[in-house]
């Protein structure tokens, strides 16, 4: 489903051409995206002082990522006050280690889990299921996903890929397998589905004896976490067991509570376009007799520090996975989720996957390039971070090589394969603008073949020949025209 | 006033038209115009694809040939060539210092960046003018392109020329703010979303009824024209700045004036 499958993934242009051939993808994704856009749209219009929220959370998040070090041991402290305990991974599989052993320590063989990015990322399921333990989502669209045998492709709607209809099938066909079955008859209204599911989900909120959660913030001063939902299954999973583990990136962490302030208003307004989410959870460690007894925080770098090293990308960090982005680019429109081989597609993995992971596989070295550049991303960001700047800065890691850090140790990257033609064109058209006689005789001979030109191209530019014509070459440069008309004074077209 | 023409290379070499254009719009304003022969490429298309050393030489070229005291400016009809001179040429200045070398190549592009301006921006801002005299009997659908609409911030001063064009008709284009799918090299490296993205466009301007689809950056238009030509669309792509430039006058010679300069050469020239 997650983490293991995506090894393997062509790079973005292949898995985007199937995906721009499938008109039932498309048509689900178009209409989710352009509806949640425009509702976005109007909500962040509705505060005035959007601007200043947007610079206020950058500059939180930046405070707290320069120092991380310290925010990050004043949270542990804060959390082991209230009665926690905290474990620090270094990657995914020691974060996979960590909780199974935990979940073995209780006796249990079957968790629930509040959706969460941070263990999609590393695979938990996978990893518990090696174990012999079984992970039930218990978020709507995870819920599909899990049941479909499916891999998220949105940030806040993991089956945004699907329409109604599908999401009946799946019940129909895979619910019973897991547990309560869907109920005869089961049509495609969204409450049928919903209260199949809420019945489905209840049998195992009531049974579960350790829940799962990731976090959207946690504040170093209190040792909170905080998980913003909609469905209100997150809470169940966060109050009802008995043991609650929760896997959190280290960059998820704010100075103090007071900094809530800001990102509970533009997080909601930014993703689902609501003026607060409908369910706020907080849990501070453990209380005698009121939830969980005993809680487990799971600090996860994952290449998070090693990001934090690179000047430019490091502004990725500051996402606070509200996914704007995501429903507002163009790209991630026509292409889906899946096609970006991350649990973090659209804009935002384009740019933090290659940092997290590094740039060595196909897919990774090619999602720098999955995006026009158009911005959109950048202005819709709750956090300014702009993305375009740091695309551009991975393309140059991914043809140019140069040092980043890995692993905390400086290393050389060399530049990925595949682009040495490009580096020579590159090269040589650089040597020729360096030289304007150069250029213009490019021009000239471009000019006086032009009845030779082919309506398609070769190499490389056959990709654009075969979905548009080509634009003609004029009879005369306009520098040539300059100079013979001595700057149009001769002809009459400066008058 | 004396200004400098930034053509850039891709309007010097496939769209002359838009060029001469700029050159009878600003003269017909008062303006001085000259084009420093020696210009080739702002280093957009190396700086984007990540080959940001083979810029820089480049960007300094750029900055030899326009930073001269003479020019009160530097006007380019292209929003996103003047992006990567007013946005791009800094920030390659402080990578360049952030990596040690000095704040050499900053301070050699610093004198251009304030000075450069892309066509619209500079009628407006500059000079003053929102009716340029202009006459386009036809009806127009604006797109904003990316790097004009957000890196430049043009706002509504494309749309403020274009309204204050005799017999213009400028009708709204459906999902404008969306990028057509240009990109530069990324119409070649994903050309499958790249396409679909231009063929929305090109449907969202049929939609309108416009005979014309004008855009302040040749080189979208190049994607979204060579879309329209595939389609065989009934739109076609015209730069603003050939807009600007047309008077009454214009208007009723122009075809004398393109069969001259096609004539020796190409019978087949078409308007798009």
């Amino acid at each position: 489903m997650s983490g293991g499958t995506f090894v393997g993934m062509p790079a973005f242009p292949e898995a985007a051409r199937e995906a721009v051939g499938d008109t039932t993808l498309r048509a689900n994704l178009r209409h989710a995206t352009r509806t949640i856009r425009d509702k976005r749209a109007k909500a962040v219009a509705e505060l005035a002082d959007w601007a200043e929220l947007r610079e206020a959370g950058k500059r939180v998040k930046d405070h707290t990522l320069r120092h991380l070090d310290h925010y990050l041991v004043r949270l542990e402290e804060s959390v082991v006050r209230a009665g926690g305990t905290v474990h620090w991974a270094a990657d995914a599989e020691e974060a996979n280690r960590v909780v199974a052993s935990l979940v073995k320590a209780t006796g249990e063989t079957e968790v629930v889990k509040v959706k969460s990015m941070a263990t999609q990322e590393i695979g938990l399921n996978e990893a518990l299921a090696a174990e012999g333990i079984r992970a039930y989502e218990t978020d709507l669209a995870e819920l599909i996903v899990q049941l479909g045998d499916d891999r998220p492709s949105h940030i806040l709607v993991p089956a945004i890929h699907r329409n109604r209809g599908e999401i009946r099938d799946i019940f129909e066909r895979e619910m019973g397998s897991w547990g309560r079955p869907a109920p005869e008859g089961l049509t495609d209204s969204p409450g049928e589905l919903a209260e199949a599911a809420r019945r489905h989900l209840r049998e195992k909120f009531l049974r579960a004896k350790v829940g799962i959660s990731g976090a959207n913030f946690m504040v170093a001063e209190t040792g909170t976490m905080v998980v913003v939902e909609s469905e209100g299954n997150g809470r169940m999973c966060l109050t009802l067991p008995e043991t609650l583990i929760s896997v959190v990136g280290v960059e998820k962490v704010v100075p103090a509570w007071r900094d809530l302030e800001i990102f509970l208003q533009t997080l909601p307004r930014s993703s689902t376009a609501e003026r607060m989410n409908p369910y706020t959870s907080m849990w501070t460690g453990t209380t005698d007799e009121d939830g969980p007894s005993a809680f487990h925080l799971v600090l996860l770098d994952n290449g998070r520090t090693d990001t934090l090293a690179d000047e430019v990308g490091r502004q990725a960090l500051r996402c606070i996975r509200c996914s704007a982005c995501l429903n507002v680019c163009p790209v991630y429109e026509r292409a889906g989720g899946h096609a970006y081989g991350s649990v973090y597609p659209g804009p935002i993995g384009a740019i933090l996957s290659p940092q997290l992971r590094g740039t060595r596989s196909e897919i990774d070295a090619s999602l720098p390039y999955a995006s026009s550049l158009c911005g959109a991303c950048y202005e819709v960001c709750p956090v300014a971070i702009d993305i375009p700047e740091v695309l551009v800065h991975l393309r140059e890691r991914v043809v140019q090589g140069g040092a980043v850090t890995r692993h905390g140790n400086r290393v050389t990257l060399k530049p990925a394969k595949g682009h040495a033609a490009e580096r020579a064109a590159m090269r040589a058209a650089g040597l020729a603008f360096a030289r304007p006689g150069v250029l213009r005789l490019g021009q000239r001979l471009a000019s006086r073949t032009r009845r030779l030109h082919p309506r398609t191209l070769p190499g490389p530019g056959r990709a654009w020949s075969a979905a548009r014509e080509l634009p003609k070459v004029p009879a005369e440069p306009f520098r040539d025209w300059w100079q013979r008309t001595r700057g149009g004074t001769t002809e009459g077209n400066g008058k | 006033m004396r200004v400098a023409l930034f053509l850039t290379c891709v309007n010097d070499t496939l769209y002359p038209d838009t060029g001469r254009a700029v050159v009878k719009l600003l003269t017909r304003l008062g303006v001085e115009v000259d084009f420093p022969m020696a210009q080739t490429c702002c280093g957009q298309a190396h700086y984007n694809t990540g080959y940001r050393h083979q810029a820089e030489p480049l960007a300094r070229h750029f900055s030899d040939v326009f930073g001269a005291d003479a020019y009160d400016a530097i006007v380019t009809p292209s929003g996103s060539c003047g992006a990567m001179v007013r946005e791009a040429y800094p920030r390659m200045g402080e990578r360049a210092r952030a990596e040690g070398r000095g704040g050499g190549l900053a301070r050699h592009l610093a004198p251009v960046v304030p000075k450069t301006y892309e066509l619209t921006e500079f009628l407006v801002d500059v000079l003053g003018v929102t009716d340029v005299g202009a006459y386009y009997p036809h009806k127009v659908t604006y797109h904003p392109t990316c790097h004009g609409l957000r890196s430049l911030g043009l706002g509504e001063r494309p749309a403020r020329l274009l309204r204050a064009v005799k017999g213009l008709e400028l009708v709204e284009l459906p999902g404008a703010e969306e990028c057509c799918g240009f990109g530069g090299t990324f119409a070649v490296k994903n050309s499958d979303v790249s396409a679909a993205m231009g063929v929305d466009k090109v449907r969202h301007a049929e939609s309108t009824g416009a005979d014309v689809l004008c855009a302040a950056d040749n080189s979208c238009l190049a994607h979204i024209g060579g879309t329209m030509a595939r389609l065989r669309s009934g739109v076609r792509p015209v730069h603003i700045a050939e807009i600007l430039a047309s008077t009454e006058i214009s208007a009723s010679t122009s075809i004398s004036a393109s069969a001259e300069i096609s004539a020796s050469t190409d019978e087949e020239e078409s308007p798009s």
